[in-house]
C-alpha cells in the first residue's frame, strides 16, 4: 500500500512519527516543513514543503500547490495526517485522486478539536480523535491515541 | 545543563525572559535556550535560534532537565527519555498562539505526573529549582498505542 503520511512542525511531526509501526509494513512517504526532520526517517522518502498556517496566507497558497504536486506525482492508495495545514491540504488532494484519507487530531487538543480537524471532516474517510471524550455519533472516532 | 525550548513557530518572549532572569540570579547553572522567532534576546545563557532535529535531541540528551512551552512534540521527546520538564502554557490573548490548546495540553500531562506546569512567569522562576529533585511519574512507550495502529491497519485493509 503506498501512503503519504503528512503532518507540519513540531508535535504534529513528532506524534505521526509514532506511528511508524504502522508505516513501516507499507510504501510510506513523508512529507512536512522541515528539512532537517528528514534524519528522523533515515532513508525514506521524504519531502518538504513550506510552513503556512492561516496567519501567513501566501505561504498558504505556495504550500497547497506543493501538496497538490506530491500527491499528484506519489498517487498514493492512503493519505493520513496528524495536521495542521499541509495535512488538511493533502486529504483534499488525495480525495481527488480516490486516496482514502485519515484525520488524526493532535493530542494537543484536549479541549476541542482544532480548527484544522474540524474542517478535516469532510475530506477524512476516517476521522480520529484521541480524547475519548471528544468523540461522538457525529464526533470523531476515538481509538486510543499516540502515547 | 537546563534545556530550554519554545519551538520553532511563533515568539514566546515571556519564557526566554524569565529564563534569563533565572540564569542571571544562578551564573553557576549551565542553561541553553532555543529561542525560535522570539524577539528578546537572552544575555545570561547560551542559545540558538533554531536547532535541527537532530542537534535538537542531542541537547536533549545532555540535558538534566528542561523548561520549555507545552508544545506536545517537546514533552513527548522529553518523557521517552524520562527527563524532569517544566512547562508553561502559551497565551492566544498574548498573542503567543493561535488558541488556547497548550493550556489543556498542560493540564492533562500534569494531572498525569509527567510535567510540571508553570502558569506564568513568575510560578516558572519559582518552580525551576523543583526540577532537580521531581521526576515524572512514568515513562511512556517508545510508539502510539497498539489499538491506534491496529485500527490503521484495519482501515488500510478494508478498501
Amino acid at each position: 500500500m503506498k501512503i503519504l503520511a503528512v503532518a507540519s512542525g513540531g508535535g504534529h511531526w513528532i506524534e505521526l512519527l509514532r506511528l511508524t509501526p504502522f508505516f513501516e509494513l507499507h510504501d510510506t512517504t513523508y512529507t512536512t516543513v522541515n528539512a532537517t526532520y528528514a534524519d528522523d526517517v533515515d532513508g525514506q522518502p521524504f519531502c518538504v514543503v513550506k510552513d503556512a498556517t492561516s496567519w501567513t496566507p501566501w505561504a498558504t497558497v505556495v504550500l497547497a500547490c506543493q501538496i497538490l504536486v506530491i500527491v499528484l506525482s506519489r498517487r498514493p492508495d492512503v493519505v493520513i495526517t496528524t495536521g495542521a495545514a499541509p495535512g488538511l491540504f493533502a486529504l483534499v488532494f488525495g480525495r481527488l485522486i480516490r486516496a482514502r484519507t485519515i484525520w488524526l487530531d493532535s493530542i494537543a487538543n484536549v479541549d476541542e478539536l482544532s480548527r484544522s480537524g474540524r474542517m478535516a471532516r469532510r475530506f477524512a474517510d476516517l476521522w480520529l480523535t484521541q480524547w475519548p471524550h471528544l468523540a461522538g455519533e457525529s464526533g470523531p472516532e476515538y481509538a486510543g491515541s499516540v502515547l | 545543563m537546563i534545556f530550554v525550548s519554545v519551538g520553532h513557530q511563533t515568539p514566546f518572549d515571556r519564557l526566554v525572559m524569565a529564563m534569563d532572569e533565572w540564569a542571571a540570579k544562578h551564573p553557576n547553572q549551565e542553561v541553553f535556550a532555543q529561542i525560535g522567532e522570539c524577539d528578546y534576546i537572552p544575555r545570561h545563557m547560551a542559545q540558538s535560534r533554531w536547532l535541527s532535529a537532530t542537534e535538537f535531541d542531542e541537547k536533549l540528551a545532555e540535558c538534566s532537565s528542561m523548561v520549555a512551552h507545552a508544545g506536545t512534540g517537546t514533552i513527548l521527546k522529553v518523557l521517552l527519555l524520562g527527563k524532569p520538564i517544566l512547562v508553561m502554557p502559551r497565551f492566544a490573548a498574548l498573542g503567543e498562539t493561535r488558541n488556547d490548546h497548550q493550556i489543556g495540553t498542560a493540564r492533562h500531562f500534569a494531572e498525569a505526573g509527567l510535567v510540571l506546569v508553570a502558569d506564568d512567569e513568575q510560578a516558572m522562576l519559582s518552580m525551576v529549582p523543583r526540577l532537580a529533585e521531581w521526576r515524572p511519574a512514568g515513562g511512556i512507550s517508545q510508539w502510539a498505542q497498539p489499538a491506534l495502529i491496529d485500527r490503521l491497519s484495519r482501515f488500510v485493509e478494508s478498501a
